[in-house]
């Protein structure tokens, strides 16, 4: 499903934020990503989802190689992608509701089936209540339910968070954990980046530890 | 099909509503790009009128022989048929001196001045129309014909006409160019409107862009925009154009008044109006595209 082969991530100046980093995560599979700040977690998820391109090597996500894609191609392999962004991306101009709906405004949905599912997924992370609301309204564990919903709207196969539990309460957090738990469940495969040890450790699942750009240790679920 | 209908519907609804939602920046807008399209637009029908009277006046080279009012008859008979002979000449027509005194009396402007004339201060004249009318044919034949006895005159009629086209056909040239600089500054006034709001929207765009949405997505209501306040601009245009032909209108036909004639300006046609439309939405959407394409390449993935 996801698949990095010997890639590199190079900035202009040199800054080196991924060196030769290899692995495949396979459908269903929750993975946690894991490192302190600047181990290339986020230059990782941006990889994936195109928002940047590889120095070298190849991504492969769907059997599409991310980094021979066309310009034109790009915005399908992305909404094939569920994507909640560490500072969520979340419009605060815009209701609840509005926000849900930005991403089926692309789709071939008519307003009517579009509505329909945004509400179905604000049900799902439990802010149907608060359609209306603006963002700014929320608190710190609702906007990133907000922007989880957003990202499963158009129920992606593959759902990728980058720190989705970062500066939230233990029993917020817990909740959007289960909220990924959940997803996974029914098949999506779920890549989270953290670097919150203790619940990595919780959940014994398979995690991918960068440090310094290269992947340090892919440790398997089954055996921790 | 039906999706792509729903996507221009949407998109286009999102341009109206951006307009709405910022009427004074959008009327502001649509005066500068009316404005800008207002001066070729209305030089455009001003020369359309100046054509018309153009049109209306022979440009055929002409060349008036005036006789000696002292010549005789016999000696202007001789003249007449030395000239009908000539084969250089394509046509001549004699105006008897009585003839043009009628004529002149006809014409309101000099009606009483040429009424209290005791005598006929007119000679005869031929009128004659040369084949060959490069200028210097016409002088060379004005020269030779100047020196035949009785003749007292000779002169080439049709120079005003011919310069009068020559400067419609320069005002034209002058027009065109001056359309196509405001043209141009009608692509930078959408193209600036246009990036204005793109930066107000840059974060809903970027958003947008992360979550799936194509460039044609991003670009569509932008163009949109870009056709409406073209077109917006074109009514603000017609109507400087409008207002303007019928303030000078009530002008010229005072002055034409003054000459004893009547001349009215007229509007332009129905299809000139569309085509001035159909540039402006099309000047719109090209600012629009340079606008949005610009942006969308300064986010592509690095």
């Amino acid at each position: 499903m996801i698949g990095f082969s010997s890639v590199a991530k190079r900035y202009p100046g040199g800054l080196e934020v991924l060196r030769d980093v290899s692995f495949s995560i396979g459908a269903g599979e929750l993975v946690f990503v894991t490192g302190h700040s600047g181990a290339g977690k986020t230059t990782l998820f941006k990889l994936i989802a195109a928002i940047e391109r590889a120095t070298s090597g190849t991504v492969l996500v769907n059997g599409q190689n991310v980094g021979a894609l066309k310009r034109t191609a790009i915005p399908y392999l992305r909404r094939n992608l569920g994507l909640v962004f560490q500072d969520q991306k979340l419009l605060y101009d815009r209701s609840v509701f509005e926000n849900v709906m930005l991403p089926l405004a692309f789709s071939d949905f008519s307003v009517r089936e579009a509505a329909r599912r945004a509400r179905a997924a604000l049900d799902k992370v439990e802010l149907l209540a608060r359609e209306r609301a603006r963002p700014i309204q929320l608190s710190g564990g609702e906007q990133q339910r907000l922007a989880i919903a957003r990202a499963v709207v158009n129920r992606p196969a593959i759902l990728i968070a980058d720190e989705p539990t970062a500066n939230l309460d233990a029993a917020s957090a817990e909740r959007i954990i289960e909220l990924f738990l959940s997803f996974n469940q029914v098949g999506v495969t779920v890549l989270i980046a953290t670097h919150d040890e203790r619940l990595v450790a919780r959940l014994g699942r398979r995690t991918l530890r960068l440090e310094q750009g290269r992947l340090a240790e892919d440790i398997a679920g089954a055996a921790r | 099909m039906i999706a792509w209908f729903r996507q221009h519907g949407r998109a286009l609804a999102a341009a109206v509503a951006k307009v709405r939602a910022q009427p004074m920046t959008s009327a502001l807008s649509a005066l500068v790009i009316g404005i800008a399209l207002a001066l070729p637009a209305g030089g455009y029908a001003l020369l359309s009128n100046l054509s018309g009277i153009a049109q209306r006046t022979s440009i055929e080279p002409q060349l008036s022989l005036f006789m000696s009012t002292e010549a005789k008859a016999a000696e202007t008979e001789a003249l007449g048929k030395r000239l009908r002979a000539d084969p250089r000449l394509a046509a001549v027509r004699f105006v008897p001196r009585n003839e043009a005194l009628a004529a002149l009396r006809r014409t309101g402007a000099l009606a009483e001045v040429f009424a209290a004339l005791e005598h006929n201060p007119l000679p005869d004249a031929f009128v004659l129309r040369p084949r060959d009318a490069a200028p210097d044919a016409l002088d060379a034949l004005a020269g030779e014909y100047r020196r035949l006895p009785g003749i007292a005159h000779a002169q080439i009629d049709s120079d005003w006409a011919r310069r009068l086209a020559a400067l419609i056909r320069l005002a034209r040239s002058g027009i065109f160019l001056l359309g196509a600089l405001l043209g141009i500054g009608l692509v930078a006034v959408t193209f600036n409107t246009i990036r204005m709001q793109i930066l107000t929207q840059r974060e809903e765009i970027e958003v947008a862009k992360l979550l799936g949405a194509t460039d044609g997505f991003i670009r569509r209501p932008f163009f949109y925009l870009g056709v409406v306040q073209g077109l917006a601009g074109s009514v603000v245009a017609l109507s400087i154009v409008s207002l303007s032909l019928a303030v000078l209108d009530r002008a010229v036909q005072s002055l034409a008044a003054t000459y004893d004639a009547s001349f009215q300006l007229s509007h332009l046609a129905p299809a000139d109006a569309a085509a001035v439309a159909a540039l402006a939405g099309f000047l719109g959407w090209l600012g629009a595209c340079l606008s949005v394409s610009i942006y969308l390449r300064q986010i592509e993935p690095s």
